[in-house]
């Protein structure tokens, strides 16, 4: 090697892929500042890498050598130092599904696990940190965030972990477990009288005069870039293979749309051999402007006001909602929306076939996983990765009610054996009110 | 009708960094044209090459989203807000 090619190399392997941002819909750059939108069309900015030095600087064993959390794909990740806010998140159990698959009759179904992602139990944690570690290089002593509870808990949690102010907006009507999932870590909590929408807004009239990092606003294209990495741990959890469906829920539409980029990223840097993905999403119905604008063909979003008990993906105004229908439609998947029943069935179906309890998100993905193969747009064969991306301690009033009741005992041996014979009966009696 | 504007940032450059601005018009759409007379180039950024507001901005009257009301057509009074707003991801 000569003394050129060895610099090379180390100057290769210094210097951060990100580059600049990068509008999506005009082109225009930006340098990589807290700028989330466009000053000519007011298209999204999302962050763009230098697709040469990141090849060169990745390897599958470089990765594996790397902390078991997202930041073993800090290259990926929109940093400039390495002082990155490490609590754990990431690397989620990839569970292969045995009891649900059979129950749908699917043959190679995963389920990647956000329910249980530290340290607040939801895959928010995952554009938290990215987001955190970013506000504190750009010199953010205040972040915030609106949200519709996961976000606020995480950006609760995440700033006071990294010792920075925090002033969080949520709607007051949120679940009691999101309120105080928040209020424990001591952050100024505004509960707005309004909907996420009119959260968002009074949010963006906020920033405009208060110089605070919102980890959703100003900071948003580097607070995005985290999902990709439920993008790279599926694939590298599959042994460094892309699965053949992709069901995930959608929200405003960013992260179906980030766990794309993460396996393009893999596959533009030889991480993973290309192969078409579908992509499907999930909404629930009292909130399903993406899945509407699917279904009638339209290219632009249409908002609506959220009435459904999915708060969590509650967004009337989903800002990449258009590109989730876009990609929808270009890798061959589908957006299917289920009702408030459909999700709690959901909800339950999870837990008592896979151990997994999870929140009103996840319900409305799994009704959907469901509704998909029940009408024949998921083949049984595909290896298909559903997306669960929260947990279910935190909506408990969704499934209050549907869920039965403790038996009350007396501490007696005969006692029990009553008990269990009733609860035995009523369990064959349910069954056989399904089978009829 | 003297109506109240909120600016976003980006958009603050043609507002002498001004968050706030009052204005006229009996409607959104004549209040494009008002707001472009007092801060020449706005207009530009605000609508797209057919003169609609581009997809990614959104407007509020008195905190509620014109999609939801009359469009670019809706009526506006003395001391209304209008709030302009440009998309917003997460949650």
């Amino acid at each position: 090697m000569t003394l050129e090619t060895t610099l090379s190399t180390v100057s290769q392997s210094l210097q951060k892929a990100f580059e600049k941002l990068q509008c999506k819909e005009c082109g225009a750059e930006y340098p990589l500042e807290a700028k989330h939108v466009c000053e000519i069309c007011f298209g999204p900015l999302e962050v763009q890498y230098n697709y040469d030095i990141l090849r060169q600087k990745v390897s599958r064993a470089g990765i594996e050598a790397g902390p078991n959390s997202i930041w073993r794909y800090r290259d990926f990740l929109p940093l400039a130092t390495d002082d990155v806010i490490d609590v754990g998140t990431g690397m989620t159990p990839l569970l292969k599904s045995h009891r649900l698959a059979r129950r749908l009759g699917l043959k190679n179904l995963y389920i990647k696990n956000d329910a249980v992602n530290m340290p607040t139990l939801s895959f928010k944690d995952r554009v938290v940190s990215v987001a955190l570690s970013r506000a504190r290089e750009l010199g953010f002593s205040t972040v915030s965030c609106a949200s519709t509870g996961n976000l606020a808990n995480s950006t609760a949690a995440i700033a006071a972990k990294a010792g920075l102010d925090c002033c969080v907006f949520i709607p007051s009507d949120l679940e009691a477990g999101k309120v105080l999932g928040t209020l424990i870590y001591n952050p100024i909590l505004m509960a707005v009288k309004g909907n996420y929408d009119q959260v968002n807004r009074l949010c963006s009239e906020v920033a405009n005069t208060h110089g605070w990092g919102f980890v959703n606003i100003n900071l948003r294209p580097y607070y995005s870039e985290g999902s990709k990495t439920l993008g790279f741990e599926v694939a590298e959890q599959l042994g460094w293979k892309l699965p053949d469906h992709v069901v995930a829920p959608i929200a405003s539409g960013s992260l179906f749309n980030k766990i794309y980029k993460g396996f393009q990223e893999f596959i533009k840097v030889g991480l993973v051999e290309d192969k078409a993905v579908r992509f499907s999403g999930a909404q629930a119905e009292g909130c399903s402007p993406v899945a509407q604008a699917f279904k009638e063909g339209r290219d632009f979003i249409t908002p609506v006001k959220p009435n459904t008990i999915a708060k969590s993906i509650a967004i009337g105004n989903p800002a990449d909602g258009v590109y989730a229908v876009e990609l929808a439609n270009k890798t061959n998947g589908n957006i299917e929306s289920v009702n408030d029943t459909e999700v709690i069935e959901g909800i339950k179906l999870l837990a008592e076939t896979e151990g997994i309890f999870t929140e009103t998100a996840g319900g409305t993905t799994i009704a959907v996983l469901k509704k998909l193969v029940e009408a024949g747009k998921i083949d049984p064969d595909e290896t298909t990765v559903v997306y669960i991306t929260g947990n279910g301690l935190k909506t408990q009033e969704a499934v209050h009610g549907y869920v039965g009741e403790p038996l009350t005992i007396d501490a007696k041996l005969d006692s029990f054996e009553r008990a269990l014979e009733r609860a035995r009966t009523l369990d064959r009696l349910e069954w056989q009110q399904v089978l009829v | 009708m003297a109506v109240q504007v909120l600016i976003p940032t980006p958009l603050q450059k043609f507002t002498d960094n001004q968050a706030i601005l009052e204005c006229e018009g009996d409607n959104i759409t004549e209040l494009i044209d008002s707001l472009e007379a007092k801060c020449p180039g706005i207009k530009k950024s605000l609508c797209d090459d057919e003169g609609k507001p581009r997809r990614f901005l959104n407007f509020y009257v008195n905190r509620e989203d014109i999609r939801f009301l009359d469009g670019t057509e809706t009526a506006l009074k003395d001391g209304d807000e209008v709030s302009i707003v440009p998309a917003v991801a997460g949650g």
